[in-house]
């Protein structure tokens, strides 16, 4: 199993002063999986994830991706290095589209890496140069290919910000698989959402898993999401980890149902 | 309606304009033979009190407005057409100078426009796209036109030598500035870039001996034409623009000729600025001021972001003043206050952040709307701000805050 990791968290420790949000966090992300990680609110979830993407400098412990045959270390690494060189994308709890622009736009600026480069530091760009203009043509078949299948064609020129709650979740997922990434991260992908949306939702991320060969890391606590779509599942409970298993061993683990619903009264 | 509620409010309006107008406008000095005496202007006071009292309680009769949010007609409609506008502008622009009612005055007053329209702009890129607030502008306004003055005067350079270096000059300054204010966004950039902006006036100052000081600097390099001057007689024997083409000498073809470098100029800038929107540097200075979290997110290196941002924008600012110290023939670090960051940001808002339209009709607006004042003589300023205050009430996002794509899936209404 090990040889199939993508991510290895190892001993991961993030302090706020006195607080311990994550303590000596181990566990790993496999190739092509879909890991879930789940707690009850406050388990420090999210600040994994934001340890992960370079939004935090954890207090110890160690990140380690392997992509390419090599091993990249998250934790040195700065957060736009993580996201263009190590191929983590992420989506965050509370949206973050780029609201004032179009839905086409920002599934272009995903792809800003790969079109930066094809710009030549804008000069080719500015010439107009043919090889940019192919790369722009790419970029934009990439973009429509995603807006068809989260179903969002008609709106490709509308402003992101007025999209409905629900296509907003999904084109943020959009926005980050078009950065073709090697690890995906999603907080909360099903919160606000309906049942028949969750279900598409499921769809949308094994069609993601299976057919881009991308490892999907996920916070959640829509049940359904996890236990329907999960590999595997991480169960954190003030910052430790407490439970690491498939979904079936997971559901049945004492000390999980220990953190959600409390000791048993004797 | 309320009439009873109307009159207190309009009443506590006239009695605000009351405690106002008795220092405005209550007191007149005489001239009286060798010495000045004060006198009173009671009818004054009650003109504006009556017509503060009156506008209220008229104001209050108008019906409220109703889904404020719709973008208004008329930016609509420049919206749709803004190709044919552009180029219609652009028309009347090459036309200008030759229309029957032109005159020096209205060919100079255009170059100013222009200026400021390419200072707009340039503006634009940093606060309007970018979101970087940026309330120091003139200085690299200034050392652009400190340039031209300083290489024309210490290594004779002419106008053409000095501009690419007065551009080059006011872009490694703005990288300068950018590098410490990197981490610093809205209110605290702002106060910085503030900050800047007197600091490099307050060296353009004090610094007499290498920027003469206060007095400024005399008799620029004005634009030649491919080298002929244009002058009634060459120094050194050489020929002038006139003499070379067997034309009679006139004090105008100067101001004509600046007039259309300017313009030249202003539509280089144009174009290169819309192209670069279109760019992904263009797209990555939006989603930064979006949410720069969310473009990190994606692999943008807000770093480098930021700075090309400020570095264009410094960069026109060079450009823009380079035109400013050669219209005049003389430049002095009055010229570069806090003022004129304020009007610059004020036609970039105006025109609605990021509209390249929007921004040169603001800045036609801003350039001549004080102009237009002139017969007024002391009540320019009190006409200026008060239709500073009706924009703001009428038009808070500027005039034609209609954001054009950066790239549309139907390729219909491409961006220009």
């Amino acid at each position: 199993m090990s040889g199939a990791a993508l991510l290895d968290v190892d001993r991961l420790t993030m302090r706020f002063g006195g607080l311990v949000a994550i303590d000596e966090l181990s566990f790993a992300a496999d190739k092509e999986k879909i890991t879930a990680v789940i707690g009850p609110n406050g388990a420090g979830k999210t600040t994994v994830f934001n340890c992960l993407t370079g939004f935090y400098r954890p207090t110890a412990g160690n990140l380690a991706l392997h992509r390419d045959g090599q091993e990249l270390r998250l934790e040195r690494m700065e957060g736009w290095r993580i996201a263009r060189d190590a191929g983590i994308a992420r989506t965050f709890q509370n949206i973050r589209l780029f609201a004032g622009m179009t839905v086409l736009e920002n599934l272009i600026i995903a792809q800003h890496t790969r079109l930066m480069r094809a710009s030549g530091w804008s000069i080719a760009g500015l010439l107009g140069l043919a090889g940019y203009r192919q790369a722009e043509a790419e970029a934009l078949d990439r973009a429509r290919e995603w807006l068809d299948r989260i179903g969002l064609v008609p709106r490709a020129d509308t402003i992101a910000g007025t999209l409905p709650y629900g296509d907003q979740r999904r084109l943020e997922i959009a926005r980050a698989m078009c950065t073709e990434p090697a690890l995906l991260c999603l907080d909360e992908p099903a919160a606000g959402l309906n049942p028949r949306e969750s279900h598409e939702l499921n769809r949308l991320l094994l069609s993601i898993r299976d057919r881009y060969r991308i490892a999907i890391l996920l916070i959640e606590h829509d049940m359904n999401v996890v236990m329907g779509i999960s590999d595997r599942v991480v169960v954190l409970d003030y910052g430790r980890k407490i439970a690491d298993g498939t979904p079936q061993e997971v559901r049945n683990d004492p000390a999980v149902i220990k953190a959600y619903l409390g000791e048993p009264e004797a | 309606m309320d009439f009873l509620r109307l009159a207190k409010e309009s009443a506590l309006a006239g009695f605000v304009a009351l405690i106002l107008a008795i220092p405005l406008a209550g007191f007149d000095t005489n001239q009286l033979g060798t010495g000045t005496t004060i006198g009173t202007r009671p009818s004054w006071v009650a003109i504006a009190v009556v017509a503060v009292f009156v506008g209220r309680f008229l104001l209050g009769l108008l019906p409220k407005r109703r889904g404020g949010d719709r973008p208004p007609v008329v930016s609509l409609f420049i919206a749709e057409h803004q190709r044919v506008l552009g180029w219609l502008g652009l028309a009347l622009a090459v036309v200008w100078p030759f229309l029957p009612f032109s005159s020096q005055y209205l060919l100079d007053l255009a170059t100013a426009v222009l200026i400021y329209m390419m200072l707009g702009w340039g503006l634009g890129v940093v606060v309007g796209l970018a979101g970087l607030l940026n309330l120091g502008y003139a200085a690299f306004y200034a050392v652009g036109a400190y340039t031209l003055a300083l290489t024309s005067a210490y290594w004779g350079l002419g106008f053409w030598e000095a501009l690419p270096l007065a551009g080059l000059c006011a872009a490694i300054v703005g990288i300068l500035l950018a590098l410490p204010v990197l981490r610093l966004r809205g209110d605290y950039l702002a106060i910085v870039t503030l900050g800047f902006g007197e600091i490099i006036r307050i060296i353009l100052i004090n610094w007499q001996s290498f920027t003469y000081g206060p007095n400024g600097v005399n008799g620029l390099p004005r634009p030649t034409f491919f080298g002929l001057p244009l002058v009634a007689r060459a120094p050194g024997g050489g020929k002038t623009f006139a003499q070379f083409f067997g034309i009679e000498f006139n004090q105008s073809q100067r101001y004509i000729f600046l007039y259309f470098v300017t313009l030249a100029l202003a539509l280089v800038v144009n174009v290169f600025i819309l192209r670069l929107r279109r760019l992904p540097v263009g797209r990555a200075w939006e989603a930064l001021r979006e949410d720069e979290i969310a473009s990190r997110a994606l692999g943008i290196n807000p770093v480098n972001v930021k700075l090309s941002a400020f570095a264009i924008g410094a960069l026109l600012a060079g450009f823009a003043g380079t035109f400013f110290a050669a219209r005049q023939s003389f430049v002095s670090p009055e010229s570069f206050n806090f003022q004129e960051s304020a009007t610059v940001l004020a036609i970039v808002v105006l025109g609605g952040m990021g509209s390249q339209l929007g921004i040169a009709l603001a800045a036609i607006i801003l350039v001549t709307l004080p102009e237009f004042g002139r017969e007024f003589a002391q009540f320019r300023m009190l006409l200026f701000g008060a239709a500073m205050v009706g924009i703001m009430i009428w038009r808070p996002r500027g005039l034609f805050s209609l954001r054009t794509p950066s790239i549309t899936l139907s390729g219909r209404q491409a961006p220009q």
